[in-house]
């Protein structure tokens, strides 16, 4: 892989980042509702006075203009100051985002071991009895929405069982090894709920990529060269297969943070994606737009390491 | 499976558009003396917190989370048939330029710009269209407006190919207006996996609506969808699980059923794919 490809990749990513931006930003503008609304009824503001803090945090500049201030602003790490929790919103962000990290991390972690092995192996029996089971409960496993999943799940095992806990807690008083057994024991309910939604999607393409695969002459010239079936399969066959693979489990993350956002909110996860629900309850708008931000630039980031990967994986594509 | 999801799909519809007619119960009537029951004779599936027919509300939520599904997939399958017909038609600087916007689409966070969307517009649009009215038109506008981009690539692709066949180099030797070959000629020919990610995508917008109102930002409360009434059983959960049970319930199968009719559609209507 040449540098030049990783550099080319690095320069496309630029004009998407530029490209949201713009899109939050029009957004912001185009709604209606004016940061100054509350100071235009209250009776102890005068009109001058308003005008006044409006020509200083720029509100009359023309559109352009606003949008350039916002992303200097934006680019400088200034990101605003949270009305409700009265610090700065990278602050803020930066507080919540590793605990996402880690649960997005160990769900996809989780889809991928689950979806990989279970994949493969169905495709080398398409149809037979192992296969269908496979592609049921994939189906089950995507049409179930991550809620009902997560409400399920704290049913059965928080309440009729009692074996979990079902509120993220990040105070937990223990130390050593009894510090890291709550924190496993906290996250197995969401990160059980984002993997399995993800791996189920994952089942069925893994399944028709290595399908595309195995039919390939090289497969055969492995086999006819007296390579047994499981070598043929994990070494020659696995290995091209996932590929596409690679591409997908990156083109899903918006689906991921979805799926995040969601589950963070019933166990009570303290990461961006709760972070994002409660600023919306709030009104608390700076944040709102620091996290939609941040959630974006994530999504890019994640297709930049896939393309990088990709590059890695496959030579032929670098050099196109 | 198709056929059986089909038949279990149909049994839910018809149960949503007739229930009303058949179970006279209304949606908001408030019995204390009733609340938190399991099911029973005089309430089926039971009643909520404030003694309100779970059944009755279910059927009315049915009705809003369905049609919520099916709007939405409209819009959406417009955008994309708009967009990928004018980039595989128009190729060059036109057919780059919109599929950039598309890939840029793609890669947008979904539930985050929808929930910001719906938080940034609330308030003025139900100012115009009333509360109900105003959640239903911005729900609707806002899943198809970030759900277009999968159609719009496979129209694309669609048209990349179809415009080439000797079909429609014939209808254009004979004099055809552009206008003309693209809706008598390649849309007919392209319509076919269409269909198949419109099934799909009424499962996924019935799944984003569920979602807002699970997260408390889609319909008010006092409206009850599918997924506002799981959010209101799911600080309930330990006293009264079939209030969560029912509704989430309901929304599995629908979604179940509507994917495995995709499925089938996909392999009936697709002969190209062999497995």
């Amino acid at each position: 892989m040449s540098r030049q490809y990783v550099i080319r990749k690095l320069l496309i990513m630029i004009p998407s980042l530029l490209g949201i931006s713009v899109v939050l930003f029009s957004l912001l503008a185009l709604a209606p509702g004016d940061p100054f609304d509350e100071l235009a009824t209250n009776p102890a503001v005068p009109p001058e006075v308003r005008a006044a803090l409006r020509a200083k945090f720029g509100l009359d500049d023309p559109v352009w203009m606003r949008y350039w201030h916002w992303l200097t602003a934006l680019m400088q790490g200034d990101w605003g100051f949270s009305f409700v929790s009265r610090m700065d919103v990278s602050t803020l962000i930066m507080q919540r985002l590793p605990v996402t990290l880690v649960v997005i991390g160990a769900s996809q972690i989780l889809a991928i071991a689950v979806a990989i092995p279970v994949g493969v192996l169905a495709a080398t029996r398409p149809y037979s009895l192992f296969d269908q089971i496979a592609n049921t409960f994939a189906f089950i496993g995507f049409s179930l929405p991550t809620f009902f999943t997560g409400l399920v799940l704290i049913l059965v095992f928080s309440i009729q069982l009692d074996w979990l806990p079902f509120v993220y807690r990040a105070d937990i008083s223990a130390t050593g090894w009894q510090f890291y057994w709550e924190h496993i024991k906290q996250s197995i309910m969401p990160v059980m709920v984002l993997g399995l939604f993800q791996g189920a999607a994952l089942v069925r393409f893994v399944r028709s990529s290595v399908l595309d695969v195995i039919r390939l002459d090289y497969v055969t010239t492995a086999r006819s060269k007296g390579i047994g079936e499981r070598k043929v399969i994990t070494r020659h066959v696995v290995r091209n297969a996932l590929i596409p693979v690679v591409t997908l489990v990156a083109l899903q993350m918006p689906i991921v943070f979805s799926g995040a956002v969601v589950t963070e909110q019933i166990f009570r996860v303290p990461g961006i994606g709760s972070l994002l629900i409660t600023s919306m309850l709030s009104n608390d708008t700076p944040v709102v737009m620091g996290v939609t931000f941040v959630s974006a630039c994530l999504v890019v980031i994640f297709n930049l390491i896939a393309d990088i990967l990709y590059g890695w994986l496959d030579p032929r594509i670098a050099y196109r | 499976m198709a056929l059986f999801s089909a038949i279990a799909l149909a049994v839910i519809l018809f149960a949503v558009l007739f229930g009303p007619f058949i179970w006279r119960v209304p949606i908001n009537e408030i019995d204390f003396a009733a609340k938190l029951q399991g099911p029973s004779w005089s309430h089926p599936l039971g009643t909520d917190d404030l003694g309100q027919d779970l059944l009755a509300r279910l059927i009315y939520g049915g009705r809003i989370s369905i049609a919520v599904g099916v709007a939405a997939m409209v819009v959406a399958i417009f955008f994309g048939l708009l967009v990928g017909s004018v980039a595989g038609m128009a190729s060059g600087r036109v057919d780059a330029a919109l599929m950039w916007v598309t890939d840029l689409f793609l890669s947008l966070p979904q539930l985050p710009l929808l929930l910001l969307v719906i938080y940034l517009f609330r308030e003025p649009v139900k100012g115009v269209l009333g509360v109900e009215g105003g959640a239903f038109v911005l729900i609707v506008a806002v899943i198809g407006g970030t759900r277009w981009m999968s159609a719009a690539r496979l129209v694309r692709a669609q048209f990349l190919s179809l415009r080439e066949k000797e079909f429609v180099e014939a209808a254009r030797a004979l004099g055809a207006s552009r206008l003309r070959q693209v809706t008598q000629h390649i849309l007919p020919n392209a319509l076919g996996p269409v269909i198949v990610v419109a099934t799909i995508d009424i499962a996924a917008a019935i799944i984003a609506e569920s979602t807002l109102s699970f997260l408390g930002l889609g319909f008010p409360s006092d409206v009850p969808t599918w997924g506002s009434v799981l959010r209101d059983a799911k600080d309930y959960l330990d006293i009264a699980p079939h209030w969560a049970l029912f509704p989430g319930s309901l929304i599995f199968i629908t979604v179940l059923a509507i994917n495995f009719i995709g499925d089938g559609l996909r392999d009936a209507l697709d002969p190209r794919r062999v497995l």
